[in-house]
């Protein structure tokens, strides 16, 4: 693993296939907390925290418990049950050691659970056969866009709370339709790597 | 009737995708045709209805504290279920849908039926909210794929094909309309499914 495919991962991870805006994972949590620059941002960072433990962990659950055991069956299983324990194990750590963090980060935690980029990550590292260190540096890279991309979705957001919208596009569907042009501006770093 | 109060509920006034804004993922990533809206809709409802059932018949046991633990894993043997039953009759369509099978797990529908209905409420009246839900929820996956399928390709012909009636397809929309790739792509998801709910608003608060 040299220096230069670790950088094709980064920048596929952040722009090109951008988790959000062109793989569609993590919406509901896009739509839901991008209202706010300083909420999103919140979300953003938990987002990332977790997803990189998830990936390190799922890789290890993968290679070490269940090709070992024969038991790649129960894959969806035991992934979504090692995230949800590890985003309650990460609430306890931060709410002992950072009350400040806590404080940012607290109520957006148990939501992650039911991030389906969280999940997405772990199953697309797996399917894509990266080893321990291209999954984890992958698992960053996407989360690191996806708090890119609602950052930029709640300032645009909070814009559009001053504007004037068709009152049957208020609230999701102006929400959507912005997203849908972000997507497209993501459209442009297609390309970038070859 | 209750049961059928519930049901109805799930297809237009609590309608998961349109009004309550859930699932957004799977509604958004495989609806590029009608066919593949349909297929994760009824692998859906089924994870819905089965988990609802369980979970209905167990919530006197599952402590509160753990319960959404429980749930989860509730949920992730159903979907493991689908995704080998895919697998293993339905093999073009687990190859279209890919990553998004095993996400139904993470399908926020799923999860807040749970925790809203059928950890309160008694086994026939979870099963019918499930079934409901998993209906409308495909419908709308449904409407979504046929209408990004037809600006996008200018014909329903991927979802013909499927049926294996290929002759029979929309082809001669094709001499004078130009096809807007754009809506199957990225971006047009995004784009036509605030525009549907948009267009729903208006049909239905605005009358």
């Amino acid at each position: 693993m040299d220096i230069r495919e670790i950088m094709i991962v980064i920048i596929s991870a952040v722009l090109i296939n951008n988790y959000v805006l062109q793989r569609f994972l993590g919406c509901c949590p896009y739509l839901g907390v991008s209202k706010q620059l300083e909420t999103a941002l919140g979300m953003g960072m938990a987002v990332t925290f977790v997803m990189a433990i998830a990936s390190a962990f799922t890789w290890i659950v993968q290679h070490y418990i269940l090709l070992p055991l024969d038991l790649i069956f129960l894959q969806t299983i035991a992934f979504i049950l090692v995230i949800a324990a590890l985003v309650q194990f990460v609430e306890l750590v931060i709410r002992k050691s950072s009350p400040t963090l806590y404080q940012a980060l607290g109520i957006y935690l148990p939501l992650i659970t039911t991030n389906c980029a969280v999940l997405g990550v772990a199953v697309i590292n797996i399917r894509a056969g990266y080893g321990f260190l291209p999954s984890l540096v992958n698992g960053t890279a996407a989360a690191i866009g996806f708090t890119l991309a609602i950052i930029l979705m709640a300032g645009i957001r909070e814009r559009i709370e001053l504007s004037d919208v068709p009152p049957a596009l208020r609230g999701v569907p102006i929400a959507l339709i912005t997203a849908g042009l972000l997507s497209l501006a993501f459209f442009g770093f297609a390309g970038m790597v070859k | 009737m209750r049961p059928i109060e519930d049901f109805s509920n799930g297809l237009f006034r609590e309608n998961p995708t349109f009004r309550l804004i859930l699932g957004m993922c799977p509604a958004l990533a495989v609806t590029t045709a009608a066919i593949n809206g349909l297929g994760m809709g009824l692998a859906t409802t089924f994870v819905l209805v089965c988990s609802n059932t369980i979970i209905s018949l167990l919530r006197k046991v599952i402590p509160e504290d753990i319960r959404i633990p429980a749930y989860i894993v509730v949920i992730s043997s159903f979907v493991t279920v689908v995704q080998l039953v895919m697998q293993g009759f339905a093999p073009e369509l687990y190859g279209i849908l890919g990553i998004f099978v095993p996400l139904i797990v993470v399908n926020c529908i799923i999860l807040a039926r749970a925790e809203a209905f059928a950890g309160k409420y008694g086994v026939v009246r979870s099963a019918a909210d499930g079934l409901g839900m998993g209906l409308g929820f495909t419908w709308a996956l449904t409407l979504l794929g046929a209408v990004r399928e037809v600006i996008g390709t200018g014909s329903l012909s991927n979802t013909y094909r499927l049926f294996l009636i290929p002759q029979f397809s929309l082809k001669i929309i094709r001499g004078f309309y130009d096809p807007a790739l754009i809506t199957i792509l990225a971006p047009g998801a995004f784009i036509t499914l605030g525009l549907m709910i948009g267009l729903m608003n208006l049909l239905t608060k605005h009358r």
